[in-house]
């Protein structure tokens, strides 16, 4: 067997020799081998011992539901409500395209939507539901779930969404909700948030966003790589976002809204004893509703071109000129500083000049009032009185005055956006202006002109003030305690009550210039004034914020409050171009106090 | 005579083998249900009952029908080139009645032909029986490559350069070879397909893209080390049972092993393996003549080799290649041509037996 050359045993033994190598490698390959799943296993188990448990469990947030916003009669103004989205799950459904066509003939998707969707379909995981459309109708809906067998993969999902129900009147008070912008999620709390949820922009939503939001609970879900759901669990409740109740009475909300009829303007209602805002109307209004799912263009385009800007928050955003509403501060301010008293008259000639100037401060009435005192100074709104007292009141004096009443400071009033507008002041106009006061300026400030920019709702806060004869009680619009303070100048109630004998005297007295809205009913006091609008061209700090409007007409400004004696209720109205205040704003505040006294008294009579 | 021969093949060999094939089911029940358990069964008595008739058979049969065989396995080879079955974009099948796949049959034949190519040459081969033996290897692996399957080809290949090591091959030449082969290897990144590129770039760096490609690696790994030192339990094994494991009845079934039985799981089939490695080797070691040390000493080393390849694949030390794990993955050529060639190896054993009885 073999060849000459074959060498059996030779041959035996190197292969012998070449089996004992492999043998080696196949030990040392296989101790590698076991350290290697000894590195997997036992070294590293915990790592991978995580990745797999990251992998089987998903945690969902559940979503709490927003607090619910009530008026102070426990009347729902802001509710969640199911609607329905529909949702596209790409592994289920079949041709995309072809559904799609199919189902904008039930439900229509604009072009935009549409390349959306595609934009989204290259993205989304293919197991993950995409949301085609939100807030569907109840038609819609109707007509999906009857087709709903042609249209694999696509399905409706129940979600909540806000409600409101008096959207148009309260829509400056409540604000609106909206989807969450990216910039707004990247500051809030990721855990509270997710990236599809709906924050407060404006009004009470947003600056009780914190309360309303609620926190998510945590549902725990076992799925399989296919998104396959095998159990589910609910590890942590959520918590539903905390009701609030208001401090406005929903029907003298609409009866405000509704004094104004075509009037544009803003109008605050409050209670002077403790600081509650019982209306708070900035007209028009627009209806809140539209913004919740994000607005149409053409929706948002009228509401933002139309000249009477209903978007633009009068009551704290707005700035006037408080006009010779200011008059029975300053009247107060003289008793104060014991530049007048109740026996002090002045004579009215029809105007006032500086010593040594030329120029001449008028009167409206077109050669004076005559002698009057303090209580017919206010009651016939007689300027010289005034040009008088600011001069030898100073401005300093004034401006420190008229501060702890709150104007030109942020009154804290709880809605997002509130302006700060101007209390002037040498300091004041040193620092913005870079230049020094001029003793003019000191006597158009007596009758709130020049400078002054004031908000309605630091008017309200200032009148509130005021009817409660220094007493401070911070405005509020949602119930809770605060915290009653005083003006730190000690004002005595007979100085108190002067100044209010004027205002009473404005509505009551035969020559008062708002005698068009005495009541027999209670003691109104009040007092009308005129903001000048052309005024305000120069300013330009609050340019951006101030409602320039293209008339030249005068905003009609009137503040009241009643019953006299005892005042229930304290009444800012702003009414844009109304011209005069008597004329045009008295009427509203008439209606708005109306409104809250006599109600009690038609209740028993029902 | 006859009746001895009939007997029960080598106990130890043979014990381990229905060990590990016992195994194998318990953990392809976890993995795929009774439906694969069932049908892999019928493949394991198939196969078994090949084993039992291969291990009666006197090995010189073996090598005296050894041209044939391999003729017949190229002509199989060209025909499936030429006739096959497209499966996922390779023809590796060929369909007269049941489906066969030639390349299997040929990770047998070509050992053998090759080992028959050395039968008679001294140590160290010659060149004559050297060239002879390259070119069969080289016509077999192109004939498989052109399939394409650049995995068995490689596979079947080194079965080949396996034997030619035993016979003898001088170490200077091996050395040679292999500094020749790796220089080669950026040549061979030329000749591959884009998916086997993605494989190895991907076993490269899993993490560069695991939703994808990487995916099954990564999971593998989870499964793996989140099985720990005694395992999740049978059955309890969330990658496999909530599919997070890619194709786990298949190339990942190891993966579902580790998961649930753990690293002593793990210990226990490598110990197995091993066994079953040292015995065939045992056996390549006594045997008589050339032919069969050659042949059986290169069965017992590619056995080794497709183990592993598997356990180093799904553990992330080598790239994704698509070698099942032998005798436990579900699938039912590679069972059959392994469990034939250890039919093989037992007949050569009960040989040297008979020859010293």
């Amino acid at each position: 067997m073999g060849t000459p050359l074959k060498q059996p045993h030779l041959e035996r033994r190197i292969f012998q020799q070449r089996l004992w190598v492999a043998v080696m490698v196949v030990v040392v390959i296989f101790a590698a081998l076991i350290g290697r799943y000894f590195y997997l296993q036992v070294i590293k188990h915990s790592y991978y011992a995580e990745q797999a448990e990251k992998n089987r469990i998903k945690t969902n947030r559940i979503k709490a539901s927003r607090g619910l916003i009530y008026d102070r009669n426990g009347i729902l103004l802001a509710d969640n409500v199911t609607t329905y989205r529909l949702l596209l799950t790409p592994e289920k459904a079949g041709n995309i395209e072809q559904q799609l066509t199919e189902l904008r003939k039930l439900i229509p998707l604009t072009a935009d939507e549409l390349s959306e969707i595609n934009l989204q379909l290259q993205y989304n995981p293919i197991f993950k539901p995409l949301i085609i459309k939100d807030k569907l109708s109840d038609q819609q809906v109707a007509a999906f779930a009857v087709r709903q067998h042609q249209f694999p993969g696509f399905s409706t999902q129940p979600y909540l969404i806000r409600q409101y129900l008096y959207p148009v009147v309260m829509s400056h008070v409540i604000g609106y909700v909206g989807k969450i912008t990216e910039q707004e999620y990247l500051l809030e709390d990721k855990v509270r948030y997710a990236a599809d949820d709906y924050v407060g922009k404006t009004g009470i939503e947003s600056y009780y966003e914190q309360q309303l939001h609620g926190h998510p609970g945590i549902l725990s879900t076992v799925i399989n790589a296919k998104g396959k759901i095998l159990s589910e669990e609910i590890n942590q409740p959520p918590k539903n976002g905390k009701p609030l109740t208001l401090t406005i009475d929903l029907a003298l909300q609409q009866a405000t809204y509704e004094a104004f009829d075509e009037n544009t303007g803003s109008a605050i209602a409050v209670d002077p004893n403790t600081g509650e805002i019982l209306a708070m109307v900035s007209k028009p209004g627009f209806n809140s509703n539209l913004f919740i799912n994000g607005i149409s263009h053409a929706d948002y385009q009228q509401l933002t071109t139309s000249p009477e800007k209903p978007l633009f928050n009068r009551s704290i955003k707005g700035g006037y000129e408080p006009g010779s509403t200011i008059k029975p501060y300053m009247a107060l301010a003289g008793l104060f500083y014991q530049l007048i008293d109740e026996d002090y008259t002045y004579f009215s000639r029809g105007f006032f000049q500086l010593p040594g100037q030329a120029r001449k401060y008028h009167d409206w009435k077109r050669g004076g009032h005559g002698q009057v005192d303090i209580v017919n100074s206010l009651a016939e709104s007689v300027n010289v009185f005034y040009y008088d007292l600011a001069n030898r009141l100073g401005i300093d004096r004034i401006h420190d005055f008229l501060q702890p009443f709150g104007f030109g400071q942020l009154t804290g009033i709880d809605v997002s956006g509130e302006k700060q507008g101007i209390l002037p002041s040498r300091g004041w106009k040193r620092a913005f202006r870079n230049m020094i006061w001029f003793p003019g300026e000191t006597v158009i400030a007596g009758i709130g002109q020049g400078y002054f920019v004031i908000t309605p709702i630091q008017m309200a806060q200032a009148l509130a003030i005021f009817s409660a004869k220094g007493e401070i009680n911070p405005l509020h619009l949602v119930q809770k305690p605060v915290k009653t303070e005083h003006l730190p100048m000690e004002i005595s109630a007979k100085d108190w009550q002067i100044a209010h004998d004027g205002m009473i005297a404005v509505v009551n007295a035969a020559n008062g210039t708002g005698r068009s809205i005495r009541s027999d009913d209670y003691l109104i006091a009040g007092k009308s004034g005129t903001s000048q609008v052309y005024g305000k061209s120069e300013e330009d700090i609050y340019k951006k914020s101030e409602d320039l409007p293209k008339e030249l007409r005068n905003h009609a400004l009137f503040i009241a409050f009643a019953p006299a004696e005892q005042p229930q209720i304290a009444v800012v109205v702003v009414a844009e171009h109304g011209s005069s205040g008597s004329k045009a704003a008295a009427p509203i505040a008439r209606k708005i106090i109306d409104a809250h006294l006599k109600k009690p008294q038609e209740n028993p009579s029902l | 005579m006859k009746q001895t021969r009939l007997a029960f093949p080598d106990p130890i060999l043979s014990s381990l083998l229905v060990l590990l094939l016992a195994g194998g089911l318990v953990v392809l029940y976890s993995a795929g249900g009774w439906v694969l358990v069932e049908r892999q069964l019928i493949r394991i008595i198939l196969g078994l009952t090949g084993f039992f008739v291969i291990t009666q058979i006197r090995p010189e049969r073996f090598e005296q029908f050894t041209p044939y065989l391999f003729v017949i396995t190229l002509l199989m080879l060209v025909a499936v080139l030429l006739v096959g079955v497209t499966v996922k974009g390779a023809q590796r099948w060929l369909d007269v009645g049941i489906s066969i796949q030639p390349s299997e049959l040929g990770k047998i034949t070509l050992p053998m032909m090759v080992a028959w190519l050395f039968r008679h040459s001294p140590i160290p081969p010659r060149w004559p029986s050297l060239l002879a033996a390259m070119t069969v290897i080289a016509l077999v692996a192109g004939l498989i490559y052109q399939q394409p399957d650049l995995g068995t080809a490689i596979l079947i290949a080194v079965s080949g350069l396996f034997v030619i090591y035993l016979a003898g091959l001088s170490w200077r030449l091996i050395i040679g070879m292999s500094g020749l082969a790796l220089l080669s290897l950026p040549l061979l990144w030329y000749f591959l397909h884009d998916y086997q590129k993605h494989r190895v770039l991907t076993f490269l760096n899993p993490e560069s893209d695991p939703l994808n490609r990487g995916w099954n690696i990564i999971q593998s790994k989870i499964a793996i080390g989140s099985g720990g030192f005694s395992g999740k339990g049978w059955t309890e094994g969330t990658q496999t049972q909530l599919d997070f494991l890619p194709e786990h009845s298949t190339d990942f079934i190891l993966s579902v092993l580790s998961e649930e039985f753990g690293f002593l799981g793990v210990l226990l089939l490598f110990t197995l393996y091993f066994c079953i490695i040292m015995r065939c080797l045992y056996i390549a070691y006594n045997a008589k003549n050339t032919y069969n040390r050659l042949l059986c000493g290169a069965l017992s080393l590619i056995f080794f080799v497709y183990v592993v390849i598997n356990a180093g694949m799904i553990s992330g030390l080598l790239p994704v290649v698509g070698v099942p794990l032998p005798l436990v993955s579900y699938g039912g050529t590679s069972i059959l041509t392994l469990l034939l060639s250890f039919g093989i190896i037992t007949a050569v054993h009960k040989h040297k037996k008979l020859i010293q009885q």
